[in-house]
């Protein structure tokens, strides 16, 4: 379970957000370009450090602004789906899905077969060997996922994991997404700027604009826009802000 | 008719411009028979030059990797308070003629200098040693090497360290696994670039470890001091560093078209 309080300020604006995630939960940050959702990933990850507040996964102080505590990326087991993947474009796919496990000197007797099962379980056993650069939109999306899911990470971050792939793609995977990551029991953090990604892939869903929360609920509140709660403020914001800003409602 | 003449006389400066850079080139090779180029080749004091020439420029080149990519990695990740003023100072040698580098290092490194001056006093001399050959060559062919390091990392992705670094790889890791390989091409055309100065060093060079055969004398100190004893030595010699010219264009042709 994910707890974390984030306060970091921003050249536009300062960020200020409380998260709660359980396990097998997926909670969905959306919001426009630059609203402050994939800042939310890389302090949570640890690739940037809050000015203030802490984080605790599964019990353990993984940030405290208080007490002094910043655990290094490398040491918290978070995974992380990059926006565009970030496969590492020298290594095949085999490499890069093992670079987790390598980097946690598992011999390669052992990984070998762990590396396989990823790739059947996702479809990509034939590309194994290929190097990422020759690889469909569809494919690195499923080998980026591979590779954040196979170190067993006690949290997994998504930066607009579907914005790479074409609308068939796009549909195809989403479901696909929803399951693998309900099965994989780890608390997720999904980012999006899409209204539908939101409603299918996610349970809870946070709505941020220049670094706050306006407005946060069930995915399910956002089936149709009518349903979203009786207060009328959040409901006008809401609104409005799908009207006008670049939340995409494909 | 006017255009004609426009044609002719614009022909006219493209033949001319590349005769200028290559003829003198041609004039050398026409000059030897393939019989006294292999006798001077194998004759000993071209020999030591050549041997010389490769190990200084290859202990320069290593030296220049080992101290140069820290610092090309720092100036192309991080802003620092007066990174400009580093990198102008580190680019100054390029521009520098080399009889000011010689003389410089020679104040530095001389029994009297700064440094020299202590050395000496432990017993330790510099100046007219085969290591003042590697030292001017680091010198003068180190900024190279910086600069070309330093576009090679800046044009790697930080997104790639990142994932490494969520992967279980700490900085030192991410550096080797993952920066490197994705500079190569850049870290390698640096490295020829600068071994290719080094081997071709000979003003800083001449200051401050003089032209002793066997010792310091480099091939281009050889070219000079058997000029006039001995001029098909010169000319093998130079011969033998066209050629090496020739193949270090070639690779970083090579690698650039592979890295674009």
């Amino acid at each position: 379970m994910l707890n974390a309080t984030l306060i970091k300020k921003l050249r536009d604006f300062e960020l200020d957000i409380d998260l709660s995630v359980n396990d097998g939960e997926v909670m969905v940050l959306l919001g426009e370009n630059g609203s402050g959702k994939s800042t939310v990933l890389n302090l949570l990850s640890g690739l940037l450090v809050p000015d203030e507040g802490n984080i605790i996964l599964n019990n353990i102080e993984l940030f405290s602004s208080e007490k002094g505590i910043f655990v290094p990326p490398e040491e918290r087991n978070i995974g992380y789906v990059f926006q565009n993947y970030a496969l590492f474009p020298h290594m095949t796919v085999f490499d890069n899905i093992s670079f987790g496990l390598r980097m946690r000197r598992i011999p390669k007797n052992q990984f070998n077969e762990e590396v396989d099962r990823f790739l059947e379980d996702l479809g990509i056993a034939h590309v194994k060997c290929e190097r990422v650069t020759n690889l469909s939109g569809g494919q690195r999306q499923r080998v980026a996922l591979a590779r954040a899911l196979i170190i067993r990470p006690h949290l997994l971050l998504l930066d607009e994991p579907l914005t790479a792939l074409d609308q068939s793609a796009r549909e195809k995977i989403r479901l696909e997404l929803r399951t693998q990551l309900v099965n994989s029991n780890q608390p997720s953090i999904l980012v999006t700027h899409s209204l539908k990604d939101a409603r299918i892939i996610g349970d809870k869903v946070m709505m941020l604009e220049k670094g706050k929360v306006i407005w946060s609920g069930k995915a399910s509140d956002l089936k149709s826009l009518s349903t979203i709660p009786d207060d009328s403020a959040v409901n006008f914001v809401s609104e409005e802000y799908i009207s006008f800003s670049g939340i995409a409602i494909d | 008719m006017k255009t004609t003449i426009a044609i002719i006389i614009f022909a006219l400066i493209i033949i001319i411009t590349i005769l200028f850079f290559t003829l003198p080139l041609f004039s050398l090779l026409l000059r030897i028979s393939p019989e006294d180029f292999i006798a001077a080749i194998l004759d000993p004091d071209v020999n030591n030059a050549i041997m010389l020439s490769l190990i200084t420029a290859a202990m320069a080149t290593t030296i220049i990797v080992l101290l140069g990519t820290p610092i090309a990695y720092l100036n192309a990740r991080y802003e620092y308070r007066g990174r400009n003023f580093v990198e102008t100072l580190l680019d100054l040698p390029i521009v520098l003629p080399p009889s000011v580098a010689g003389l410089a290092l020679l104040v530095l490194f001389g029994r009297r200098g700064l440094i020299g001056g202590f050395l000496n006093d432990i017993g330790i001399t510099i100046i007219f040693t085969t290591f003042a050959v590697v030292l001017a060559q680091v010198f003068v062919a180190g900024p190279l090497y910086i600069r070309q390091a330093k576009t090679a990392f800046a044009m790697v992705d930080r997104v790639y360290e990142n994932a490494a670094r969520t992967l279980g790889a700490g900085p030192f890791v991410t550096f080797v696994k993952v920066t490197i390989p994705l500079a190569w091409t850049g870290l390698v055309s640096g490295v020829i670039l600068g071994f290719a100065r080094g081997i071709g060093e000979f003003g800083a060079t001449i200051m401050v470890a003089g032209n002793l055969p066997g010792k310091t004398q480099t091939m281009p100190l050889a070219i000079y001091g058997m000029m006039q004893s001995d001029l098909t030595a010169s000319i093998a010699l130079s011969i033998v560093l066209i050629a090496m010219s020739c193949i270090i264009l070639i690779i970083i042709r090579i690698l650039s078209g592979r890295s674009s």
